[in-house]
């Protein structure tokens, strides 16, 4: 099984994200993350869905999302060719002797450092999935109290958009 | 053209602009303003169902009579959970169908208000799409686009809840004169190239067959496929969903693949090396066991729903379109090919399944107690009647008889419920086929299990003059549920005995005569093979009101061939414990 990431344009309308992760869970598929916003296009959300398979089941979940009246485009974002990005804050445990070493560490991950009290600082950090992944290892020697992640998003690279008709779409026919 | 009108108004007239004029429906609290306008429509008639389950399932008989999409209508909470099951069952079979529920009042949405139920969630997984509408202006346009969506690409149901406030509410009415689902772009029209290679393949096989299904009914498609057939001379099966799309009299015809199909037409598609489908979805009973499934076999895959290519099985031809310009562009494909001397040899083949037909054809046992054997009762039934008229099968051993003795020759002469398997389906689904095409004979074949689910439908055909005739085939049990405790549970009933069959006092729980008559029909009764033909003659001459014939038939019949559970349909037993001989040589 490998991870795959799927950008999805759809309407903007109430239900599409129950529509949408209801069709995963139905099939039994793993949703590592699953993040959803408007676009800069009025009446369009973009949802970012990040998924644990392997490629026939893949194929047959995003012709299946397809068949959705609210969906209209899905592309996969491929590692190499596209920008992924992920925010994350945690809760790390400082005391006296501790806190410079948390700070550094932060420093070193390009983190920011957006809370402190006697005894926790909150570090706020954006960057690939694997960097957060990185930090956290690093982190956990102090103790992390409370994590949360945004879920990952992405982009292609490149001049060309998921609103173009020109970008490959993930098969709508087969 | 805008007028000021009640969302209850705009919903009738909306209905009126989508040439409907047929609504099977239950009124209640949520929907009542809606029928008021409705007591009035010149244009749409409304029939009072007894149950919402029969109100759905008498749409999805109108559809598949009349080919345009049925409408049910029924009230909030438990109104429109009781139309469930039909909504599943025409999202299995892509049964165009718009299903229209009331709702509470908007500010009482969510908080489990009196009869509300979230029908819009519940039936998210099993609709093609749903609409929720808070607004009387949003009316028109979310019925216009109901009905595009149902009948439109592969069909399906689409359910409209629509709040009280909504249909109380006062809007314009305004019909749209172009919808925009930019996310919805089905497509029809089949690639070229795709078409051209699956000719060259045809010509090219040893051993083709053509696996024809239901969308090639849907696209009514049936005299591009004899052209294709008769030209090419391929083998042809048809599904369950697609009896009567081939005629069963055509000598290319071998009949019904699948777990009970004939030994001819499973052999067929276990040895072919080409196999094209056409509208149809490599279902499980079809296929029985995937990974020795049609071992050597090519496929092309023709289909309007991109999601079934290469979902069970790998297509090495994928076509995406609708199965009438499919086989139109075949056609024209093939013709070039073979103008320019590209034709495709099948001797040896034909040699093979001529062996098979002729070896292994469908029979049955004459009980020797001088009960009723249940496929005479079908057999006789499809003769005398004729391939004119419509037969609605229920779920069951009487289903797979009714596949297997009528000889079908019409498109969309069988109809029954494949991929759900709905009990209870037969009677209001009948009902449903009779009003669209009141012209046609209809005979609902049933099961006395199924009959026992829905046969409150009946009250409706006698008040409504829906003569419908009913073939009850009573052998007083849970038949095919019975079948397979004989088979794997070593004979041991459970829960399977209904007391229909007369006991050692004669006593029948219900008597279907008897619940015939109660329900304004003609009851009778038929337990010997010499009084059926009278029956049936007898049945068929009633013409001011709808029969209820119960032919009283043995319990211990069986549904051969059968393909068993799980496993390879190079495994199939054309009677018990025996098993065709596919390598003899003569």
């Amino acid at each position: 099984m490998t991870q795959h990431t799927l950008a999805v344009l759809v309407e903007d309308t109430p239900g599409i994200l129950a529509r949408a992760s209801a069709l995963f869970s139905r099939r039994g598929f793993n949703i590592h993350s699953l993040s959803v916003s408007t676009t800069e296009y009025e009446g369009l959300s973009r949802m970012t869905i990040v998924v644990n398979c392997d490629r026939h089941p893949l194929e047959q979940v995003t012709k299946q999302l397809n068949k959705l009246v609210n969906v209209i485009k899905i592309v996969e974002m491929d590692n190499d060719a596209s920008v992924r990005r992920e925010l994350l804050l945690a809760k790390v445990k400082t005391d006296a002797a501790s806190r410079p070493h948390v700070i550094q560490t932060a420093e070193l991950f390009r983190a920011n450092i957006v809370d402190v009290s006697s005894d926790v600082v909150v570090i706020e950090a954006t960057g690939r999935p694997e960097k957060l992944d990185a930090l956290i290892r690093n982190l956990e020697p102090y103790g992390i109290k409370e994590l949360v992640k945004s879920g990952t998003v992405a982009l292609g690279r490149g001049p060309r958009s998921i609103t173009d008709r020109s970008l490959r779409p993930v098969e709508r026919s087969a | 053209m805008t007028d000021q009108m009640t969302g209850a108004q705009s919903l009738i007239r909306s209905l009126e602009h989508a040439g409907v004029d047929v609504v099977f429906g239950i009124p209640g609290g949520a929907i009542l303003p809606a029928y008021d306008p409705l007591y009035d429509s010149r244009k749409v008639r409304h029939i009072l169902m007894r149950h919402e389950q029969g109100a759905g399932h008498a749409a999805e008989g109108y559809a598949y009579a009349t080919g345009k999409p049925g409408v049910c209508m029924a009230t909030s909470g438990p109104g429109a959970t009781n139309l469930v099951t039909p909504i599943a069952d025409a999202h299995m079979d892509s049964v165009p169908m718009v299903a229209i529920t009331g709702q509470v009042a908007t500010p009482s949405i969510g908080t489990d208000a009196f009869q509300e139920a979230d029908i819009s969630g519940i039936t998210m997984p099993i609709t093609k799409h749903n609409f929720l509408v808070k607004r009387a202006e949003d009316i028109p346009r979310t019925i216009a686009e109901a009905f595009h969506i149902a009948s439109t690409g592969r069909p399906g149901p689409v359910l409209v809840d629509i709040a009280k406030d909504a249909l109380q509410g006062e809007a314009a009415f305004a019909w749209p004169n172009r919808l925009d689902l930019p996310g919805y772009r089905p497509v029809t029209k089949p690639h070229g190239k795709q078409v051209r290679e699956a000719a060259r393949m045809i010509a090219e096989a040893r051993r083709p067959v053509l696996y024809v299904g239901g969308g090639v009914l849907r696209a009514g498609a049936h005299q591009e496929l004899r052209i294709l057939a008769e030209l090419t001379g391929v083998p042809v099966v048809s599904t369950l969903m697609a009896r009567g799309v081939f005629p069963d009299t055509h000598p290319q015809s071998l009949g019904m693949p699948g777990m009970h199909g004939t030994v001819a037409a499973v052999g067929a598609l276990q040895k072919a090396d080409l196999i094209v489908a056409l509208g149809a979805r490599f279902d499980d009973r079809v296929t029985g066991r995937l990974d020795t499934f049609a071992p050597d076999a090519k496929i092309v895959h023709a289909d309007i729903d991109p999601a079934e290519i290469s979902k069970n099985r790998h297509a090495d031809v994928p076509i995406v379109g609708d199965c009438r310009e499919v086989l139109a562009d075949l056609v024209v494909a093939v013709r070039k090919d073979q103008s320019e001397g590209r034709q495709g040899d099948y001797a040896a083949w034909w040699a093979q399944l001529d062996r098979l037909r002729d070896v292994y054809p469908l029979g049955y046992d004459v009980p020797e107690d001088g009960s009723l054997a249940p496929q005479h009762v079908i057999q006789r039934l499809g003769e005398i009647v004729g391939p004119e008229a419509a037969y609605v099968a229920g779920v069951g051993q009487h289903q797979m008889w009714a596949a297997q003795f009528v000889s079908y020759d019409n498109p969309g002469t069988f109809i029954n419920s494949g991929g759900l398997g709905t009990m209870g389906f037969s009677v209001p689904a009948a009902l449903g086929a009779q009003v669209g095409a009141p012209d046609r004979t209809t005979w609902a074949v049933d099961g006395d299990g199924c009959f026992q689910m829905t046969n409150q439908e009946l009250a409706t055909c006698a008040v409504e003059n829906i003569p419908i005739k009913v073939a009850v085939v009573n052998n007083g049990n849970l038949g095919m549920v019975r079948q397979w405790q004989t088979l794997f549970y070593e004979g041991r009933y459970s829960n399977t005995e209904l007391r229909t069959a007369p006991d050692a006092k004669k006593v029948r729980i219900p008597d279907f005569v008897r619940l015939a008559e109660a329900y304004g029909c003609v009851g009778l009764r038929c337990e010997r093979a010499e009084d059926v033909d009278a029956t049936i003659e007898k049945a068929m001459a009633i013409d001011d009101a709808p029969v209820v014939v119960d032919f009283t038939v043995n319990a211990d019949a069986m549904v051969w061939p059968m393909v068993g559970p799980g496993i390879s349909n190079d495994n199939i037993q054309y009677a018990r414990n025996m098993a065709p001989d596919w390598e003899h040589e003569d």
